[in-house]
């Protein structure tokens, strides 16, 4: 099997993730509930990995890390927890479904306005359009650091800019690239960064959680158990207990702190540049073979969402890293001709063992920017752990393919 | 190679319904594999199963013979 659907999980880990999940749920209590060594040692990982997060994101420090159990529910809850009824909201057609629809949701049910700001046919976004979504109302702007179908990276900092720029706050969907782009909370004033940590972080599913910058109150989703004022009718307001009601998945977290432990030792720029090597090889490939089309426009071409400002100095256009912010994450998504996505990504799978997904991915708006509503489209999304003889395999599985369906 | 012909495709209101088809077939054999939804059957993803069009009257007695919850059934040239 050659696994490139990464976008959706990372499924080749380091194997010591997997051995302290065995090692955690063998050992572990309930992490803040109790004095005993069990609930110690639950206690003690989950405040490492805070820390481990904290500083891979740049933030204001562990307590400010709050986990949850997706990418999904972290946005779901900074969405409902920040905006209020008669709000107005700003986001982009680049977002994933875990944006758009708690956004449509609270729109549909007459609590808040929503801006979708377009994009374009490669996908790329205007960012003055973007400035000019901005109400006087507008309280939040929602957007994805990259999209989860094209690889394009956008620029986070230059929205958050803008969104301060209107006295709004801005919450940046980092699914696709925590662990893989560098992010910085504090240079690059982010309100609330929303993570997942099976993706790039190499940890567990049901992993995820939410970074918020200190003095923004994201109010509760959820409320119940904290462990700690049980007495009071109120959940505790601070963080991060604020927006952790519940047990913890501790055992997951365990597994997490060591997938983020990984990327911090091996680096997320040096990660960034061995995946984006691995897309580049596979998108030159593929570009060569006939009726092949690839998505996105990350990587040439005059689109603003290209001039992407790197955390700690550097650019696209012009500082000491440029070029490597021009090549977005290592997203690939292709059809051929006019072949039903669904299917090259099945005689993928079944004739060749490679795994990626079809489809529409969770993205309605993009896909419909790129007019592949119908048709979908066969994205490949490439790891650390992948290959360029993978890479290779994969170029010539769509040469066959197109020479068999064209 | 495979070629193009017409298989049978049964479609699932959830994910899990489509598993739980998976699993039966794991245990007793039912003819057929699963797929992604053909676009032109549904553009909204999801999980389908597919047969040849040949196998259509055993599926369809599995599915009933072991409860299995689906949305429709279609005929379609699949590779």
């Amino acid at each position: 099997m050659i696994y490139f659907d990464n976008a959706a999980t990372t499924m080749m880990k380091p194997p010591e993730v997997a051995e302290a999940v065995a090692r955690a749920i063998g050992t572990f209590g309930g992490a803040g509930r109790g004095a005993h060594a069990a609930s110690l040692d639950a206690g003690v990982t989950v405040l490492a990995a805070r820390r481990c997060l904290s500083e891979l994101l740049g933030g204001p420090g562990p307590e400010q890390v709050a986990f949850t159990g997706n990418a999904t529910e972290s946005l779901n809850g900074a969405i409902c927890g920040l905006l209020q009824r008669g709000d107005h909201a700003v986001t982009t057609a680049a977002s994933h479904n875990s944006v758009l629809r708690p956004l449509f949701r609270l729109q549909d049910a007459g609590a808040i306005d929503v801006a979708v700001v377009p994009v374009d046919a490669k996908g790329a976004l205007d960012y003055e359009a973007f400035d000019a979504a901005f109400r006087a109302d507008t309280r939040v702007a929602v957007v994805t650091h990259a999209s989860n179908l094209t690889g394009d990276v956008y620029d986070i900092a230059r929205m958050a800019e803008i969104a301060h720029s209107h006295d709004a706050l801005i919450v940046v969907d980092a699914a696709q690239t925590v662990g893989l782009v560098p992010i910085d909370v504090a240079s690059q004033r982010l309100d609330v960064v929303c993570f997942t940590g099976h993706k790039s972080l190499f940890g567990p599913q049901g992993t995820g959680g939410l970074c918020v910058a200190k003095g923004v109150e994201v109010a509760p989703f959820t409320v119940g158990g904290s462990g700690t004022h049980s007495f009071d009718r109120v959940h505790p307001r601070s963080m991060p207990e604020r927006l952790e009601a519940g047990t913890l998945n501790a055992h997951g977290i365990a597994g997490l702190l060591v997938g983020a432990d990984y990327v911090l030792s091996r680096g997320v720029r040096e990660i960034l540049l061995e995946t984006q090597a691995l897309a580049r090889r596979f998108r030159e490939g593929v570009r060569a073979v006939p009726g092949v089309t690839v998505y996105g426009g990350g990587e040439k071409g005059p689109h603003a969402s290209e001039r992407v400002r790197w955390p700690g100095g550097g650019a696209s256009d012009g500082g000491p890293n440029a070029g490597e912010a021009e090549r977005g994450i290592a997203i690939v998504a292709l059809n051929v001709g006019e072949v039903d996505s669904s299917i090259v990504a099945d005689m993928l799978g079944a004739d060749y063992g490679i795994c990626v997904r079809a489809g529409a991915h969770c993205a309605p708006l993009m896909h419909r920017a790129l007019g592949t509503d119908r048709q979908g489209a066969v994205r490949f999304s490439f790891s650390h752990f992948n290959t360029p003889d993978q890479v290779d395999a994969g170029i010539a599985a769509i040469a066959e393919i197109a020479g068999r369906v064209l | 190679m495979r070629q193009r012909t017409i298989k049978t495709v049964v479609t699932f209101s959830t994910n899990s319904d489509a598993l739980a088809m998976e699993a039966v077939a794991r245990e007793y054999a039912v003819p057929g594999r699963i797929i992604p939804v053909p676009s032109d059957i549904d553009a909204g993803c999801g999980l389908a199963w597919c047969v040849s069009a040949d196998d259509r009257a055993t599926l369809m007695q599995a599915l009933a013979h072991h409860a299995l919850a689906y949305e429709g059934v279609f005929e379609t040239m699949l590779y």
